[in-house]
């Protein structure tokens, strides 16, 4: 009887203090934020990290989504996909319910897109993750906003005939990828073929091991099969290596073109004047200090010592790419409750339904101080990606600046890849894709 | 021909490189029985250390001079790790004398752990640079001779050469000095050395001092390549091939099992690696050591230990 009385104390005490605590979860909207601030990769994903958070600060400093405040949890996963997955279990229940994930991390997306499904999380992969999950119809919960790696090599190549005075002038030519070897560094690779076969180019792979410190042997086959170009595709200190290798080998930089991924501050700075000339895509957005958003945060979050990193960070290329994927997952909550209730709390479910319906015209973004940095993006049921405009930047030996106009991945190349490939993944996981009249409703 | 000359040159400079790295591990497994696990972080915190201290040097003391400033922060550096290797004696290997080598084993490996997060609490997580005025252009020699001529990257020869320039050094200091000598004894045996005199916990504070200035070298050489952040740790992982292959116990073994894994891995990488998908480079430099282990499991030239029971 005693531990009967004990035992109805304990639940009531529980309770008690449990409540208050519900209450104020209600109110908030939970964002687990996946970060690697240690680890072979911790420079990069560190600025991606400072990025993401301080928009979430700043859209609590201008009184949340639509008065619902946000709440984070960062979880560390040092670039790693076990980890990464230990961040999602532990966090995905957490206050009230994870809003959406963005683990940062190509393998770690692999992993969770068949998770996501099961616990109704929606995967914002901005930029990397699987290619062909830009087909809404399979893959329910993926979305690569902005862009994927396939769109990636298609403005690559174009880029590229662009330069050599046309598609048809690619004909005969070398192109080299030098690649991290990974999920993330082969993505490319099944776009490239097709191109090489479509424009007769010819197309030389060549992995290089995590994570990236060693390359000589690379770069000497660079040196002695001489491509026309070299497309870099890696991450953190595989990419200053690269750059330190190309210059130790005489290949010129302004024939080498990077993924977004490989075209921010800490793959080229310490190179300095050797990376001169070397080119990289850009998910829209370069760096950009003087962005109204950016002038936003100065003031409000960082003059208020607010801030996550350090001042002279903000602005910079991967702290906008942190920045602009936050901002992202943001606008998903906003859209979802224009359906399902302003100021309101939205569950993962009603998030998938905000980042399936995105519509942020020219003029929405100007508006929330994106002007200049980024174009419209328009997702929906079956198009998970939303658009697929890219920039070249160039890294002038000091600074990185845009050298092209405006790219757009051609759909007629891509489309059928990724419906191909989403097909196959469909048939695999025996998969019934949605029809465009499930996605009405 | 030219390109298989350059390939082999490139695979010589790298493994000289490679060398040293694997000279930390044998300077403490020689002395102490201990495969230091920790070597890799050494040569990060050393990394940090100097390229932290050679910006914070010149705000300190308002130099200009660059070359001064290098100076300084490899003294204050050099200064750090003498630190380290006192902290590791007094705390960690002083209260674990005559225990199993597995022990000592795990305690280098929570030793690495500690190194690597300090020195990121310390010096920060970011990419660091050190600019100690290695040339970064090639120079392309025998044009005459070959088609094109043999590129030699000039930083590489040079960081081989300050390498090779150690490892001598060493060599000579192990060989030649009653330190050196006793560091041997110790490595011989704890009992057997310290019954004949040799005072065991300064023994192991000198090679764990020599190991910090090994690991500072590397670390400056590495970080003035890759600049210096956190994968200058994976540095290390380089440096295991080549003790397996040369022998824990051998400063020669190290010299002769770095270059052998330099050419070996370029090589394969270059001619082997596009017949099997490439990037096989860091795997295979395993698999030729673990090769010649089947041959002399002692390594190339490690000690034949015959236990007689």
């Amino acid at each position: 009887m005693k531990s009967i009385k004990l035992a109805v104390a304990g639940a009531a005490i529980a309770s008690l203090l449990s409540t208050p605590n519900v209450i104020a979860q209600a109110k908030e909207q939970f964002f687990p934020v996946l970060v690697y601030r240690t680890g072979a990769y911790a420079p990069n994903g560190s600025q991606w990290a400072n990025g993401y958070v301080d928009y979430l600060k700043l859209v609590n400093a201008k009184g949340g989504i639509n008065g619902v405040k946000i709440s984070f949890e960062e979880c560390e996963t040092a670039y790693a996909t076990d980890r990464g997955v230990e961040c999602y279990e532990r966090l995905k229940g957490k206050n009230g319910g994870a809003t959406l994930f963005q683990p940062l991390s190509t393998g770690v997306t692999f992993a969770l897109t068949e998770k996501a499904p099961v616990d109704k999380i929606p995967l914002i992969t901005a930029g990397y993750g699987r290619s062909e999950s830009q087909n809404g119809a399979v893959f329910t919960w993926n979305f690569p906003l902005l862009g994927t790696y396939w769109v990636g090599a298609e403005v690559a190549i174009q880029h590229i005939a662009k330069k050599e005075g046309g598609v048809a002038k690619l004909k005969g030519r070398k192109i080299a990828l030098v690649y991290h070897d990974s999920p993330y560094g082969k993505e490319p690779i099944p776009v490239l073929q097709e191109l090489a076969r479509n424009h007769g180019f010819e197309l030389q792979l060549l992995p290089v091991a995590h994570p990236g410190v060693e390359q000589k042997a690379t770069w000497l086959q660079v040196r002695q099969q001489k491509p026309d170009y070299v497309l870099l595709w890696g991450w953190g200190v595989m990419n200053s290596t690269a750059l330190r290798e190309a210059q130790s080998t005489g290949y010129p930089r302004e024939k080498m073109i990077g993924i977004w991924w490989a075209g921010a501050e800490p793959d080229v700075k310490d190179v300095a004047e050797g990376a001169k000339g070397y080119n990289a895509l850009t998910l829209q957005h370069g760096a950009e200090p003087n962005a109204k958003v950016v002038k936003d945060l100065r003031e409000l979050v960082y003059a208020k010592g607010q801030g996550t990193g350090p001042k002279e960070d903000v602005g910079q290329v991967l702290y906008m790419r942190g920045l602009i994927s936050a901002m992202l997952g943001v606008e998903g909550v906003r859209k979802a409750q224009e359906r399902y209730g302003k100021g309101k709390v939205m569950s993962g479910e009603q998030v998938r339904w905000g980042l399936e319906n995105l519509s942020l015209d020219q003029k929405t973004l100007d508006g929330m101080g994106f002007a200049g940095v980024m174009r419209p993006v328009q997702t929906s049921c079956l198009d998970h990606m939303g658009s697929s405009w890219v920039r070249v930047h160039t890294w002038s030996g000091s600074k990185w600046e845009f050298t092209s106009d405006w790219y757009q991945a051609d759909e007629k190349v891509l489309r059928p890849m990724v419906m191909l490939a989403s097909s196959k993944y469909a048939e695999e996981k025996k998969l019934k894709p949605r029809t465009p009249e499930e996605c009405k409703k | 021909m030219g390109f298989f000359l350059e390939t082999l040159i490139g695979g010589l400079m790298a493994g000289m490189l490679y060398s040293l790295v694997a000279l930390g591990f044998v300077l403490i497994f020689k002395a102490s029985g201990v495969f230091n696990f920790a070597q890799g972080a050494m040569v990060l915190f050393a990394a940090l250390a100097m390229a932290r201290f050679s910006t914070w040097i010149p705000q300190w003391l308002g130099l200009e001079s660059a070359a001064l400033a290098n100076v300084l922060a490899f003294l204050a550096a050099g200064a750090v790790m003498f630190l380290v290797a006192w902290l590791v004696e007094r705390l960690v290997l002083r209260h674990l004398v005559n225990q199993e080598g597995a022990t000592l084993l795990m305690a280098t490996l929570g030793i690495a752990y500690i190194l690597e997060g300090i020195g990121g609490t310390l010096f920060g997580s970011d990419i660091y640079k050190i600019d100690v005025g290695m040339p970064k252009e090639p120079v392309m020699i025998l044009e005459h001779v070959f088609d094109g001529g043999l590129l030699i990257n000039k930083e590489d020869f040079v960081a081989a050469s300050i390498a090779a320039l150690l490892v001598a050094l060493l060599a000579l200091f192990f060989q030649k000095t009653t330190t050196g000598r006793a560091l041997r004894a110790v490595a011989d045996d704890h009992q057997a050395a310290q019954s004949i005199g040799i005072p065991l916990h300064r023994i192991w504070f000198i090679v764990w001092c020599v190991a910090g200035v090994v690991a500072l070298v590397a670390g400056v050489i590495w970080g003035s390549k890759l600049g210096v952040q956190f994968s200058l740790s994976t540095v290390a992982l380089r440096g295991l091939p080549v003790v397996i292959l040369g022998g824990l116990t051998s400063i020669p073994g190290a010299i002769i099992g770095g270059l052998i894994i330099g050419v070996g891995e370029k090589l394969s990488e270059v001619y082997l690696g596009p017949l099997i998908g490439g990037g096989i480079e860091i795997w295979f430099a395993y698999q030729l050591a673990l090769v010649f282990l089947l041959l002399r499991p002692q390594g190339l030239f490690g000690e034949k230990i015959i236990d007689r029971v």
